[in-house]
Parts: structure tokens; sequence; C-alpha cells
């Protein structure tokens, strides 16, 4: 069988996963299933660009996945009246400073000779930076939050087009992955690792705190869309009638239809970064990330620049899932900073990518749609499992109700053991990498 | 200004609860830098085993509890530990014997033992979530105080008071006896001298005869039992909820990493260095000034320097900058 082929009964499994879904339980489950595959498959290629192309180990994804979901707030939703001249402005300033006080103290750090001099100047201008930060970014995150707080209490956003966060997201993101590059790359792998874990924990806690930049925990909610509302949709006549033409009904076909108008969008930024990712593997650039991520003594001694390739390529993985991001917070219409969690935005990624095969920017996509799928599967299958398990036992039994209780969490268990049998029996994935 | 109260303001908001915590983060850094030390690679796996061992043992010490077993006033969780360790140690030889020793074999590189390890990691969290479920549980009793507020100021006549909780009481000794325990078992036994041989030299210590199937199950065995030492005393000092354990990995990692990976001494010095920092740029200090500093001086804000919520920042920071200036960390590890 040639890879083609192999290839297409693959995907052809996963539509016919998809398509049964439709069939037996909705169609709406069934292009939930689509969307969030699209948009896993997107982060799939993302972490695959990191892993498979450079063996670089990156598990902060969430928090790249989260700042794409910041930018959507900041760039879609309209500004809050008066926040801008009520502080919105000191908070800039204060940022300015804290960034000024912390470029300084890399600038004395490089420029002053080593010594006790040295040392303590970067201390005083630290302290000094901190208290300046604070003195003038406290008083404008109080003017902010004092604004409407039970409905706004941040600054807003620039009111701009929503489809304009997504390229955004991952500006934002990117901007991130540089620091955290610049710092922990070069290392050894497991500091990489560590550093982004840690990195998307305070990526979180600011999101979940900063009040002032997108409510924080009061989540920012009625997000601007890109496609119609479903309430639009049905007041239309014309809608109306096509939908009944079709033998639906009205309201089921307005969701299906807006999801499906989500799916194009995501297909075509899938298409977009898949023909890139593809492009980059095949051109001399990726041929180079691969010998330095086989060999990096040797590419180094043929004059490659190890350090800046990694850092790029960190940078444009981290980018993608940016982007991802943001997609995902557009799909939702609302920012929950609390739904992130590093089990489902980073290890799961990981998982589609490794089951997927790493280094195949295809097997990345496979990868995002099987996992994704049976992440939402495994909930009602397991559930099913257990009742079938327990159904000698009886009515009230308290092992049995504990048993049907926990089996959401069998998604979890369901996913470690999946993990270790591919990297047992098949460490090259699905697609292996050619 | 009252430099006296001010001291007792000091100590038990700060210096009590830090070197608490600083105790349950060396003895979960131990586990990560031995696991290092051994099998060469960073266990992503360990907050959850400790997690699974804490479960074990909230588990049993309602079984206790049901059965009206207590400890007088020590916790009864204390008396539940050995269960906690005998089920942590046959989770985490059953995890070595399927998943880990067929990598061993195959001499894979370390960063593939990572990935392996977050296989582990799901499937610990998924089993702790199964049993007992995702949310807090209570399961300390007994005594809630050594010394409570009122005690101390009926007994001082300071205006602070000064509370030592009973579990902060219980960690610092366990975790006393745990590590002069385990530090006369790498020094002074044969057993833990061929560990350290075998952590500086692998090669020479399968030359020298040292068997390396059973070094690696006594680390585990070790392993297995400072986690769930940690992790009860976590959750006997704050509150026992899985996904803490999981959340606890980032300061434990810092501290190993600060300490030297492989160091079990820096693990220790990196846990208390960690738990520190984290208490005192996180702790609002305007009670303490308030009594140290003459009347004028005296603050009116907070003077928190940053707010608990980022605490996660601090030990980040810290690994950071051990990171680049010492990659190594402060006591000679094994690293780059």
């Amino acid at each position: 069988m040639s890879d083609t082929t192999r290839n297409s009964v693959y995907f052809a499994i996963v539509a016919l996963l998809i398509i049964g879904t439709g069939l037996l339980q909705s169609w709406n489950a069934a292009l939930f299933i689509l969307n969030m595959g699209l948009i896993s498959a997107i982060m799939a290629l993302g972490v695959n660009l990191q892993w498979g192309f450079a063996g670089l180990f990156n598990v902060g994804i969430m928090g790249f996945v989260a700042l794409g979901g910041l930018a959507t707030v900041l760039v879609s939703m309209p500004p809050v009246d008066g926040a801008w001249s009520a502080g919105g402005l000191r908070i800039l300033l204060g940022l300015g400073l804290g960034v000024m006080s912390l470029v300084s103290t890399v600038l004395l750090y490089k420029q002053m000779q080593p010594g006790r001099r040295r040392n303590m100047a970067i201390i005083a201008v630290l302290l000094i930076g901190f208290f300046a930060f604070r003195a003038v970014f406290d008083g404008g995150v109080e003017a902010v939050e004092a604004i409407n707080p039970a409905n706004a209490g941040n600054i807003g956003g620039l009111g701009l087009p929503v489809l304009l966060a997504w390229p955004i997201g991952g500006v934002l993101a990117a901007g991130a992955a540089w620091i955290i590059g610049k710092t922990a790359l070069g290392l050894r792998s497991d500091y990489l690792a560590i550093a982004t874990l840690g990195i998307a924990e305070i990526i979180i806690a600011v999101m979940k705190n900063e009040d002032w930049m997108a409510r924080g925990v009061k989540n920012v909610i009625g997000l601007p869309r890109p496609v119609p509302y479903e309430i639009e949709l049905q007041s239309s006549p014309s809608f109306v009638a096509q939908a009944q033409a079709l033998g639906f009904d009205p309201v089921t076909a307005s969701t299906l239809w807006v999801k499906l108008l989500y799916a194009g969008l995501f297909a075509v930024v899938l298409l977009i970064l898949f023909l890139m990712a593809q492009a980059a593997l095949k051109s001399p650039w990726g041929r180079m990330m691969r010998a330095i991520r086989d060999n990096e003594v040797a590419s180094e001694a043929m004059g490659k620049d190890v350090k800046a390739r990694h850092l790029q390529i960190f940078i444009l993985g981290s980018a993608i899932c940016g982007i991802a991001g943001a997609m995902i917070t557009t799909l939702d219409g609302q920012l929950t900073p609390t739904s992130y969690q590093p089990l489902r935005f980073t290890f799961l990624v990981w998982l589609m990518v490794i089951v997927g095969g790493s280094g195949n920017n295809l097997g990345a996509v496979l990868g995002g749609f099987v996992i994704w799928f049976f992440w939402v599967q495994v909930e009602p299958m397991g559930h099913a499992l257990l009742t079938f398990v327990t159904s000698g036992m009886a009515e009230d039994n308290a092992l049995r109700a504990h048993l049907l209780e926990s089996a959401a969490h069998m998604r979890l268990l369901t996913m470690g053991v999946i993990l270790l049998c591919v990297l047992r029996f098949s460490p090259r994935g699905l697609i292996p990498e050619k | 200004m009252d430099l006296l109260n001010a001291a007792v303001a000091l100590a038990n908001f700060v210096l009590i609860p830090a070197t608490a915590y600083g105790a349950q983060l060396a003895l979960g850094a131990l586990g990560v830098t031995l696991i290092y030390g051994i099998l060469r690679f960073s266990n992503f796996a360990h907050g959850d085993t400790m997690a699974f061992g804490a479960m074990v043992t909230v588990l049993v010490t309602w079984l206790f509890q049901s059965l009206g077993i207590s400890f007088g006033p020590l916790p009864t969780a204390l008396l539940a530990l050995p269960f906690g360790i005998l089920g942590c140690v046959a989770l985490v030889l059953l995890t070595d014997r399927a998943v880990y020793r067929f990598y061993r074999a195959q001499k894979a590189k370390p960063v593939i033992l990572v990935i392996v390890s977050m296989g582990v990691m799901f499937i610990m969290n998924g089993l702790t979530r199964f049993i007992i479920g995702p949310d807090d549980q209570r399961f300390a009793d007994g005594e809630r105080f050594i010394i409570s507020v009122r005690e101390f100021k009926q007994m001082t006549g300071l205006s602070e008071g000064l509370a030592i909780k009973t579990t902060q009481g219980i960690t610092l000794i366990t975790a006393l006896v745990v590590v002069a325990a385990l530090f006369w078992f790498l020094n002074r036994t044969r057993t833990g001298k061929s560990m350290r041989a075998y952590s500086d030299n692998e090669d020479l210590a399968l030359l020298s005869g040292i068997n390396p199937e059973r070094v690696v199950m006594i680390t585990w065995i070790i392993v297995a039992t400072l986690a769930t030492v940690a992790g009860v005393l976590y959750g006997l000092d704050k509150t026992f909820k899985p996904f803490v354990y999981f959340q606890l990995l980032l300061p434990i990692f810092a501290a190993a990493i600060v300490g030297g990976l492989g160091n079990p001494l820096g693990a220790i010095a990196g846990g208390f260095v960690i738990a520190f920092s984290e208490v005192t740029v996180t702790y609002a200090w305007k009670k303490v000034l308030v009594h140290a500093l003459p009347e004028p001086l005296e603050p009116d804000s907070l003077v928190q320097l940053l707010s608990t919520d980022y605490k996660f920042a601090v030990s980040f920071v810290i690994l950071l900058i051990v990171l680049i200036f010492k990659p190594t960390g402060l006591f000679k590890g094994q690293s780059v």
C-alpha cells in the first residue's frame, strides 16, 4: 500500500467518524468536533514545527494559546468609554517604565565591568524601576477598574474586525516566545520544558488577575463574530425559505449554517498554514532544521547558527499556537481565563503530534483530528462502558454511583494510555516522517 | 516602634509558614533530584505521584476515622502514612516495570523519557481523579495548634500573636527525620553508596558489579516514600486537591534546579530558597513595618510587592536567573 493510499484511508476514517457522530448523535455535535478538530490540527502544526522539525520541547503551549485569546479581546471589543482618559495612558506609561528599567538592567549588565559596582548599579536600577512602575501603574489600574465594574472595569479593545485578531494573536504569542526563547533556548531540553511550563502558568495568572486588561476571572462575554448570529438568520425570510426547501427546521439550520461558516474559515487558515509548513519542510531551511535536530554539533561545525535557528522556529511555532488560540476564543465568543488547563491545552496537543507522527505535517493534522475526536467521545463511551459493567449491581449501590460519577475522568486515563502505547509500539506515529 | 512585636509578626506570617512550605518543597525536590541523578530524566509525573500517595493516605485515614482509631492529639493521617507509602511504592514500581524499563533497556534519549513521564502523569492524574474526584478533601484531625494566638498573647503579653499549627510542627519534624534517614542511607549504607556510585559514573559502577536494576528499584522506592510524605504533609498543612499537586511541579522543579539537579543537599537548600522568596515577596509587610519603623515612616499601603496569585512567577524568576547565570545550580549538580 503506497503512502498516499494509506494516508487517504486514515483521513477517510476520520471523516467517517465525524459523519457517524452526525448520524448517531447530532449534526451540531459533529460540526463542533470538526471545528475544534480544525483548530487542534493548527495547534498540532505549530507544535510539530517546534518538536518535529527542530526537536524543541515546549510544554507551554497553553500560555501561547491564551495569549491568542487575549488578543481577540484586545482587538475586537469596543473600547470602554472613558477608560483611556481615566487611566489607560497611565497604565501604558507604567508598563513603559517597567520595560525601560528591565532594558537598562540588561544594558548595564552588558556594558559595565563585572564586579561589585555593577551589582550595586543593577540592584539600584531594579529597585527604583520597580517602585516607580508600581507608583504609576497602580493608580492607572485603580482608575480603569473603577469604571462600571459590573460590566466593564477594563480598558476594552480597539473595536477592529475580529478576524484581524487572529494574526495579532500570533504576533503576541511570538513576542512572548522571543522573550522565553532568548533566555531558555540553548540550555538542555528539560530546562526549556520547565521554563515553558512556568511561563504558561504565569501568563494564565496574569490573565486571571489583571482585571484592567480583560476583566480577569470576571470573563469577557459577547465577543464580536466574523459570521452572522443565529437569530438574524432565523428572522431572515430568504434563509428560512431555503432551510425549509431543504427540509430543515429553521432553528437547527441556522446553528448548523453558522458552524459551517466557521468551519470554512478555519479550514482556509489550516490550509494556508499547512501549505506553508510543507513548503518550509521541503525547503533548504527545513533540511537545515532537521540536520540541526539530528546532530547539533555537526551542524554547528558546518557553520549553522544553531541558537538563532532554534529561536526562529520556536517563535514561528508559538505564533501558530497563538493564532489557534485566537480562533478558539472567537469560536467560543467569550474569554474565560479559568478554562485554560494545561492538560487540555498543552499535553493534549503533544499527544496529537506524537500520535499523528512527529516531523510530518500531514501526521500532525491527522493527529489533531483523531485525538480531538477521542477527547470528546471518550466521555460518553466511558459512561456507556461503566453503565454496562455496573449493570449487574443494585440501582443504589454506592460503588456503582461512584463509578458512574467518575466516568468523566476516564478521559485523562485513556489519553495517557494512548500516549504510552504509541510511544512504545509505534514511536514514529500514524504517518511517520519521511 | 516596637521591634519585639515586629519580630513576632515576622515569625508568625513569614518565617514559620515559609519554613513549613520550604520543608514540603524540599521533600518534593529531593524526589525529583534523585530520579534525575539515577534515571537521568526530569520526572513530570512527580506532582501526580505525590497526589496519588497522599490520596491513598487520605482514604486509609478515613477508614481509621470511621473505625474510631485516632492518634491522640496528632492527626490520624500519620498512622495512615505507611499505608500510603506502600500504595505509592506499589504503583511506582508497577509503572517502572510496565513503562520505564523498556526505555532504559533501549537507552532512550532523556527527552523521550520526559515525554513518557508526561503519559504517566496523565494516567496517575486520571487515576487519582477517578478514585477520589477532583475536589478539595479534608482529612486533618487532632489538635489544630501547638501554640494558638491567644495562648501566646497571654503568655508573653505582647500585642502581636504567634500561632504554630500542629501540621507545621509535624512537617518540620517529619522532614528532619526523613532527610536524616535519607542522608544516612546514601552516605553510610552499602546500597546507598552503590546508588551514588551509579549516579556519578554509570559505566564504572556497572564494571564494579553494581546491579543497575536493583539501584533503580531502590531509587523508586525512596522516591515514592519521599513523594508520599511530601504530599501528605502538604495536604495536612493546606488541603488535598489533585490539581494543586500538578501546580506544585513548577516550584519543586525550580527548587531542584536552583540547588543543582542530582544533588540532594542542593534540593533541600533550593526548597527553602524558593519557599522563602515566594512568601517574602507576596507577603503584605504593613504589619511588620508598622511595628518596626518609627511613627512618621509607617506605611499606609499594604507594602505587598506582588499579589499572592503571582507566587509561581517568583519561583519562575529565580529559576530563570539561576539558569542564565549558574546553570549547574547553587550546589554543583550534574547539568548542561
